[in-house]
């Protein structure tokens, strides 16, 4: 009889996880802290002292590994293992929206290659895809296979209004 | 910390041509199975039918991933008898993710077999419990376990 319950427990948990997953899967999130660059100032503020950028060890990480493949405008950074379901359909996608921007690139990387940077940027699973401004610094993240209307919007908030994809985009 | 291997990064668009590709609603199918055969196997523990369908579900495992998939029985079902009656899909997929999944499946298996033989009945229900939960997120959400681990496995083994 308790092998019955374990069933039940397991499945309902399986589940509630499951359900859980899919909705949080692929989300693109703002950075919490904008990492490196400088914080972008609106028209109207005040001008202020702004702090000389101490870059942390995550964006000097990601600087040094990016040596001369950011994009101009921005650069998508896609982190790939051998093991990795949806990484294909993440490249395609990726691949995809960034040829139609100019200015933007998409790099990826093997996660198994690149350990010490996989730790430095705390990066748990593949594909983890890092949304970086033109001067590298990472503005949005998400794990999991995103949708491609979200790269697009993501893109679009990266880069300057005239270069951003037209808003009737095929999606 | 170095840059980037590129070699890396540009092979593993390359191995897309030339990898093993395999009809993903295969490893669900079988997931399917995999699930119906722990549930009873849950159910039944600590009696012989247990033990037998526990033993029965490693040699299937073992042989998903040390084999190969395509001698994987529930694949072998599913290709001789499923796949035939569907359209084909959209697209393929890799096979090394779902045959590490089997190796994930097989190492929880190996641990209920010997648990059930020598009795220990609470192991044997944890392990199978486990697996069960990872059959199931791949038949009903196409959800790795093992895949997902993968990462964060090599990030603790190598320091």
């Amino acid at each position: 009889m308790t092998g019955v319950w374990v069933v039940v427990g397991v499945l309902v948990l399986a589940t509630v996880f499951g359900v859980w997953f899919r909705r949080t899967s692929g989300r693109i999130k703002d950075a919490p802290v904008p990492i490196s660059g400088v914080v972008p100032a609106k028209d109207d503020d005040p001008p202020v002292d702004i702090e000389p950028d101490v870059p942390d060890a995550r964006s000097t990480a990601l600087a040094e590994a990016l040596a001369g493949r950011l994009g101009q405008q921005a650069t998508v950074v896609q982190f790939s293992s051998a093991f990795c379901q949806p990484c294909r359909a993440t490249r395609r996608i990726l691949e995809e929206v960034t040829a139609m921007v100019p200015g933007v690139a998409h790099v990826e990387i093997d996660a198994e290659d690149n350990l010490d940077l996989v730790r430095a940027l705390d990066i748990r699973r593949t594909p983890t895809v890092l949304f970086l401004d033109a001067q590298g610094g990472i503005r949005k993240h998400a794990s999991g296979l995103p949708r491609k209307a979200d790269v697009i919007a993501a893109i679009g908030d990266l880069v300057p209004g005239d270069s951003a994809p037209p808003p009737d985009f095929a999606i | 910390m170095s840059s980037i291997d590129s070699k890396s990064v540009s092979s593993a668009k390359a191995d897309d041509c030339t990898r093993e590709q395999i009809d993903p609603r295969g490893p669900r199918f079988g997931g399917a199975i995999t699930t119906v055969v722990l549930a009873l196997a849950l159910v039944l523990i600590g009696t012989t039918a247990g033990t037998v369908l526990i033993a029965w579900q490693t040699l299937v495992f073992a042989l998903g991933a040390i084999v190969g998939l395509q001698a994987q029985p529930y694949g072998i079902v599913f290709r001789r008898l499923i796949r035939p009656r569907l359209a084909p899909p959209a697209e393929m997929e890799d096979a090394a993710p779902p045959r590490f999944a089997q190796a994930v499946g097989l190492a929880f298996l190996v641990v209920a077999l010997v648990a059930s033989l020598l009795g220990v009945t609470v192991v044997a229900t944890v392990a199978v419990a486990f697996a069960l939960a990872a059959a199931f997120l791949n038949a009903a959400f196409d959800f790795c376990l093992g895949c997902e681990m993968y990462l964060l496995g090599k990030r603790l083994a190598h320091r």
